[in-house]
């Protein structure tokens, strides 16, 4: 004695949220009935278990079909299977794009590879993220990381265009990005005190002044790769370590520029010159490939 | 050679990767239609091609053109191996054919295959140049307009309703042909689906001949349907009521104005219209006799069984009283006027065979008297058809239960049925057919020489507001005394009037006076199969009410198994009956609309589920409550067990009568209605009174059992009545469900709707297969998937459930299935219910004075007296004040239908470049995407993602979208689908692939309504949903047939905007296909 089948189907594809967001979450079916019956829903239209049930069966089965479409967002609106409102719609991709940033602080800076993505069954222990949703976001980078990486132009416009994802979203994504693309360094438990929203400004930074698009802005082209000639050129700026004329006025320069900016002014005031050394040497180094994966490591650990 | 079909094939989009090497496919399309196939060039490697091929031309008889549909095969091309199918688009290119309906097709279609399902879209162009044809014997009927709405669709208006019309084609089912055994599962569904469309092109074609021979232009409240009878073939067949119709033209409501207003009534034209009718007729065949009805079965005189129910729940007598023709029935209450009347409106009814008429709701003043619900049904065991071309033996079967109903009819003293239909249920060999209606009694100038015309009964509009109707209107004039007897009577009770013989009853029923005139008799329940007409009195709301029964059945083949089967079937009806009445009465209401019985039949059970919903009619006698009472009232504790029921049936009628709003306002009435015939009727109204105070002990049943129902309960029958009456789950707050069209009492749509399918198969394993456990069973099925469509729909409270149409079946041995199609509507809840009662109102007589606006030109044209008689509603229509004395100046109004018919006009300019509008925008993202992927493409696409690039199409299976004005109908939608799966549980299991697949069907639906350049679906149904499983191979198949009318419609807030500024018109357009 058992229900075989059970189906609803509307025109209008109607999205419930909260139930979307349980089915990101990666919670099973039944997991998810008793977290709607702890947020109340059974008080709603005198529903039983079963209603609940089988509406949350209803609505996974059609986030499973419009998975598919998401994939590459702008489908999702000239597709002809499901009718969405145009505001459900631009809720189910940002939704499904947004990730979990201890997730993604995880696997920034690694090859987003299948190798990777053996490892989720760990990353997944560790952050508490259901494994489902791991494998969501993960597949989500590679996806953006496959479709942007050859693209010109600026980064986050790419995303933005391609996904179809807000500006915010996007920024983040161009991060792991750049990130994954540049293979940093940031598993290092020194580096572990670092937040995503931490290495995402970075990238970002790095984005707008060291990458070829930032440079030469008439090139547009690749905001993925560092621009070589300028790491190159940063060789010269030994000068300022070894001149003392222009340590100086390197010194007044910044301090001008920073003054009253930062908290800790005075003691950067004091220690300019070694500062100052150990972030040259850094930067001296770049050309290499492994001293630019270790760039974040470098600047913790030397600077 | 009398037509060119032009086919043009644009482009293809999100195609699926056939190439598994190079992720890509070299796709070409063949393009078919009759024996003629053109190519496109192969557009090799891409998901997105680019044909853009020349126009193909087929030079075809319009014969074909009506039969065949147009079969667009997309391919991916192969070098070595053969080509690979990716789908298929099948095209009906019927709407081209009529000059009134599409002008072209053009959009995305799905492309759909059989085993995958949708994959890709192409986007083609359709186009026909039609010559005409003259000649009388020609064998197409291009032209002929065909409607699933069940009334007079909302543009039009009726100018002859010239009455039934069927047709029935037969063929062997592909599927079960011995090449089935050879062919891919593609190839025998394909099949399939081409004879299908093949089947059903030639039956409207066929349809639409008998259509013409009439002198019509159009067939009202098509209704096609499939038998699947395995072996013995597949039956295509198909009712109908044949019209003529007239398109209104707002270009003339502007003419009417300056016609004075003129006295003679309209009454005097139906007369003279019956008398230029008569000569040419000949008389009736009279009454069919009783041995007809007798000769009815194909077995034996007990596998007949047929049953008419109206007003009382007992059984009737067979054989219809030949003394009592319709002619005869009109008793000593009506007065030579009627009898005169009636007689006229019955000879003009007797020429036609089979006075049915398929329609459910009907213009005010059509629709003079019901008598109740008829129906018949026979088992039949079916046989191979040998002869395709001579369906006789399917034809005799339904002639033969027409026949009966017919007589039937006449027993109710009714000359016609309206809400007529017919169905099937098929189990092996054995097939149960049934029909059904209601007997009526109808005017007879809409038939002959009158006009009809439903335009948007139930649309708000900003109208003046009339404060009566036209046949109320016309007493207001002063006219009465000419006009005949009918006109006398208050329209809102007019049709509870008993139409039978009172002295002469066809079965016991108790009779009163009318509650509204007082003067007519009223029996003290109806059952009809028909919508609640607009001009009726109810009070409070109603509800879906619903009678659920299954029944145990010998396993048995053959004539045995025919037999089995027609023996249980009138206790089905009967017990189902019962329910139906004891529900009513538990929510106190007295009427039934919409009834709908179905009986399904399985291999050990068999079905019953009878919906309808029930009101609470003003003119109708308050029902007495139910009693219970126990044969052997000896034991104490039994007798405490009794009054612990009869409580809470007390508590549950009193409980009902709050949610419904149901508050006769007796004491009003009694203060209004001058002539108290009798004293009997006084003593009942006190009665009723009481019933209805507060205090629950006192609905007991002192009033004796004349009026409480009384139920026994020492039969277990009645216990399980009982049970199943108390097990009802009341609608959640906030929620309404009703099976009509609209919820009578509920007037302040808005125009938040959601349609949907759902679903449930049941499996009866390990059930205790007595009657009582699987009626629980099917109980329980019925109520949790009620509970389940509140809940998902929640967030559309306050709202209403309408339409909601259940259709059950037996698939397999231990299987139920329940599909449900129904419409959500939300209500706004703000505005009182005094005021929704306005609103309706205001809106009920702009539609009549709108018809008389709309009848006045035409009808000067063909007749003196019915122009004449339309002008006195045309006064009428003058005032356009809130009060009735207050008439404004007739310049003042024919300014305003001036301008009305200006928006109008406006609007359907507006619609015409929407769609325009549409395909250019198409056609140019098509010619911006050849560029290869690259950055400009990226962006291109994201800003078209932000216009909404796929139109939204709403979908209804009511005939209306409320708070719109529909502009255009595109012509009928029809459409067949097979889906096959050999890998179920890839596909998420038996609910995964019905899920998908039940979208897909929309999706196609909606699709060629935009092809169309629709973007609504009314009087929407889905007539068949065969599932089929077998979980072991991993395999299922489902069909699906979904019918419709493809419409234009505009918002009403729209047209109110585009009129201020004309100018900011195109802005508001753009928001039109918004909307939930």
């Amino acid at each position: 004695m058992s229900m075989e089948l059970d189906v609803f189907v509307g025109n209008t594809t109607i999205i419930y949220e909260e139930v979307y967001q349980l089915w990101l979450d990666g919670y099973s079916v039944n997991d998810a009935v008793k977290m709607r019956k702890e947020n109340g829903a059974l008080s709603e239209c005198e529903a039983s278990d079963d209603v609940l049930q089988s509406d949350t069966m209803d609505q996974y089965r059609t986030f499973q079909m419009c998975e598919r479409l998401l994939y590459s967002p702008s489908k999702l609106a000239n597709q002809l299977l499901f009718q969405i409102p145009a505001h459900s719609q631009t809720m189910l991709i940002e939704r499904y794009y947004e990730f979990d940033h201890n997730f993604a602080r995880e696997v920034l800076g690694k090859k987003l590879s299948k190798g990777t993505k053996k490892e989720l069954d760990d990353i997944s222990l560790k952050t508490g993220i259901a494994l489902r949703s791991c494998r969501r976001q993960f597949d989500n980078f590679r996806r953006v990381f496959k479709v942007v990486e050859e693209q010109r132009g600026p980064l986050v416009e790419n995303v933005q265009h391609h996904f179809l994802l807000s500006e915010s979203l996007a920024k983040d994504y161009a991060a792991v990005v750049f990130f994954a693309n540049s293979r940093f360094e940031t598993g290092k438990r020194k580096l572990q005190y670092l937040s995503f929203q931490d290495f995402a400004f970075c990238a970002g930074q790095l984005i707008s002044y060291w990458t070829v698009g930032a440079v030469d802005n008439m090139m547009e082209d690749m905001d993925v790769d560092l621009e070589k000639e300028f790491l190159h050129d940063l060789k010269e700026l030994k000068v300022l370590v070894n001149d003392k004329d222009l340590l100086d006025q390197h010194k007044s320069l910044v301090c001008f520029q920073l003054r009253e900016k930062i908290r800790v002014f005075t003691e950067m005031e004091a220690n300019f010159k070694n500062l100052s050394r150990a972030l040259i040497n850094i930067a001296t180094k770049l050309i290499n490939t492994k001293d630019v994966r270790d760039l974040f490591i470098d600047l913790v650990e030397k600077g | 050679m009398p037509g060119k079909l032009k086919a043009k094939i644009v482009a293809g989009r999100h195609l699926p990767v056939m190439d598994r090497a190079s992720d890509l496919t070299d796709a070409f399309v063949e393009v078919k239609f009759g024996n003629t196939t053109f190519k496109t060039d192969v557009c090799p490697k891409s998901l997105n091609p680019q044909w853009n091929s020349e126009w193909f031309k087929f030079e075809v008889d319009d014969e074909d053109l009506q039969d065949e549909p147009l079969q667009i095969t997309v391919l991916d091309h192969d070098t070595y191996s053969a080509n690979d199918a990716i789908g298929k688009v099948y095209i009906d290119i019927d709407p081209l054919l009529c000059s009134e309906a599409a002008t072209v097709i053009s959009g995305w279609f799905p492309i759909y295959d059989t085993i995958h399902g949708i994959r890709g879209e192409i986007n083609v162009l359709v186009k026909v140049d039609l010559f005409n044809d003259l000649n009388r014997f020609r064998q197409s009927s291009c032209g002929v307009k065909f409607f699933c709405t069940t009334s007079v669709p909302r543009c039009y208006r009726a100018v002859l309703v010239h009455g039934f019309v069927e047709e029935l084609v037969v063929n062997e089912d592909p599927e079960y042909q011995w090449i089935d055994r050879i062919r891919t599962p593609r190839a025998s569904n394909e099949a399939r689906q081409r004879l299908i469309s093949l089947m059903s092109g030639e039956l409207q074609r066929k349809i639409g001949l008998k259509v013409l021979e009439m002198g019509g232009n159009a067939v009202v409240g098509y209704l096609q349907c499939f038998d699947l009878e395995g072996e013995s073939g597949l039956v295509v067949r198909a009712i109908g009521t044949a019209c003529t119709l007239d398109k209104i033209s707002n270009t003339h409501t502007s003419a009417s104005a300056t016609n004075p207003c003129n006295s003679s009534p309209s009454k005097d034209m139906k007369e003279a219209g019956f008398g230029e009718e008569t000569p040419g007729v000949p008389l009736s065949s009279g009454p069919p006799t009783p041995l007809r009805a007798q000769t009815f079965s194909s077995f034996s005189p007990s596998k007949s069984y047929s049953r008419q129910s109206s007003s009382s729940d007992t059984e009737l007598s067979l054989t219809p009283k030949t003394g009592m023709g319709s002619g005869g029935s009109a008793g000593k209450e009506a007065g030579p006027l009627k009898a005169l009347l009636r007689q006229q409106t019955q000879s003009a009814l007797e020429q036609r065979e089979f006075p049915f008429f398929t329609l459910t709701s009907f213009p005010p003043g059509f629709l003079l008297h019901v008598g109740g619900v008829v129906s018949a049904r026979s088992v039949k065991l079916l046989d191979r058809i040998h002869n395709p071309d001579e369906p006789e033996t399917r034809d005799a079967w339904w002639e033969e239960i027409r026949q009966e109903i017919k007589s039937h009819a006449k027993a109710l003293g009714c000359h016609a049925v309206v809400g007529y239909s017919e169905s099937t249920s098929i189990c092996e060999e054995v097939c149960i057919l049934s029909a059904s209606g209601t007997a009526a009694i109808l005017s007879s100038r809409f038939m002959q020489d009158g006009t009809l015309d439903t335009e948007h009964r139930l649309s708000r509009q900003q109208a003046p507001v009339f404060t009566s109707g036209a046949e109320k209107g016309e007493g207001d004039m002063g006219s009465s005394a000419s006009l005949g007897f009918e006109d006398l009577m208050p329209p809102g009770c007019g049709f509870c009037h008993i139409p039978y013989d009172e002295l002469n009853m066809p079965f016991p029923a108790q009779l009163t006076y009318c509650h509204c005139c007082r003067r007519y008799k009223v029996p003290d329940v109806l059952f009809t199969t028909i919508d609640l007409p607009t001009e009726a009195n109810i009070t409070g709301k109603g509800c879906l009410i619903q009678a659920r029964l299954c029944r145990t059945k010998k396993k048995a083949q053959g004539e045995g198994n025919a037999t089995a089967i027609s023996n249980l079937l009138p206790f089905l009806e009967y017990e189902l009956h019962t329910q139906l009445m004891n529900k009513l009465k538990l929510r106190s209401m007295n009427a039934l609309f919409g009834l709908r019985i179905q009986i399904s039949v399985g291999e050990n059970m068999l079905l019953g589920l009878a919906s309808a919903t029930g009101v609470y009619l003003t003119a109708l006698p308050s029902p007495g409550g139910i009693q219970i009472a126990g044969k052997a009232p000896s034991d104490i504790t039994y007798e405490q067990h009794i009054s612990n029921m009869q409580k809470k049936i007390n508590d549950t009628i009193v409980r009902n009568k709050e949610l419904y709003e149901i508050n006769p306002p007796e004491l009003v009435e009694e203060v209004i209605g001058s002539p108290i015939p009798e004293p009997r009727q006084r003593s009942r109204l006190f009665r009723s009174h009481s019933e209805s105070s507060d205090e629950v002990s006192e609905l007991d049943l002192s009033h004796g059992k004349k009026d409480a129902f009384v139920l026994e309960i020492d039969d277990t029958d009645a216990v399980e009545d009982i049970h199943s009456l108390l097990t009802d789950a009341p609608t959640p707050p906030g929620f309404y469900s009703c099976n009509t069209e609209i919820m009578p009492g509920i007037y302040n749509w808005t125009s938040a709707l959601q349609m949907f399918t759902s679903v449930r198969v049941f499996r009866l394993s390990n059930v205790n297969v007595t009657n009582q456990g699987l009626n629980k069973v099917f109980n329980d099925l019925c109520e949790n998937l009620l509970k389940s469509l509140y809940f998902k729909l929640r967030s559309m409270v306050p709202c209403c459930l309408c339409h909601l149409n259940f259709t059950v079946a037996v698939p397999e041995d231990e299987l139920i299935q329940v599909a449900v199609t129904a419409v959500a509507m939300s209500f706004d809840k703000e505005q009182s219910l005094e005021n929704g009662r306005q609103i309706v109102d205001k809106t009920l007589m702009k539609a009549i004075t709108e018809n008389e606006e709309q009848l006045q030109f035409p009808l000067e044209l063909t007749a003196e007296s019915s122009s004449s008689a339309f002008c006195s509603a045309k006064g009428l229509s003058e005032v356009s004040g809130p009060l009735p004395s207050a008439r404004a100046p007739s310049v003042d109004y024919s300014s305003f239908t001036d301008r009305c018919s200006s928006w109008i006009e406006q609007l359907r300019l507006k619609a015409h470049t929407i769609r325009r509008g549409s395909i250019k925008t198409m056609s140019s993202l098509e010619k911006a995407s050849p560029l290869p992927e690259g950055r400009s493409r990226s962006l291109r696409s994201n800003r078209s993602y932000a216009g909404g690039s796929v139109a939204v199409v709403k979908m209804t299976p009511l005939s209306f979208l409320p708070g719109t004005k529909i502009i255009k109908y595109l012509g009928i939608i029809n459409m067949f689908f097979i889906r096959e799966t050999t890998s179920l549980r890839e596909e998420g299991g038996v609910s995964g692939f019905l899920h998908s697949f039940i979208a897909e069907v929309f999706a196609m639906v909606r699709a060629h309504v935009a092809a169309l350049g629709g973007n609504a679906v009314v009087s929407y149904s889905m007539k068949e949903c065969v599932f089929m499983e077998n979980p072991n191979k991993n395999q299922a198949q489902c069909l699906i047939n979904v019918s419709g009318d493809a419409v234009i419609f505009v918002r009403e807030s729209e047209i109110e905007a585009a009129t201020p500024q004309p100018h900011s018109a195109s802005a508001h357009t753009s928001s039109s296909g918004e909307g939930t």
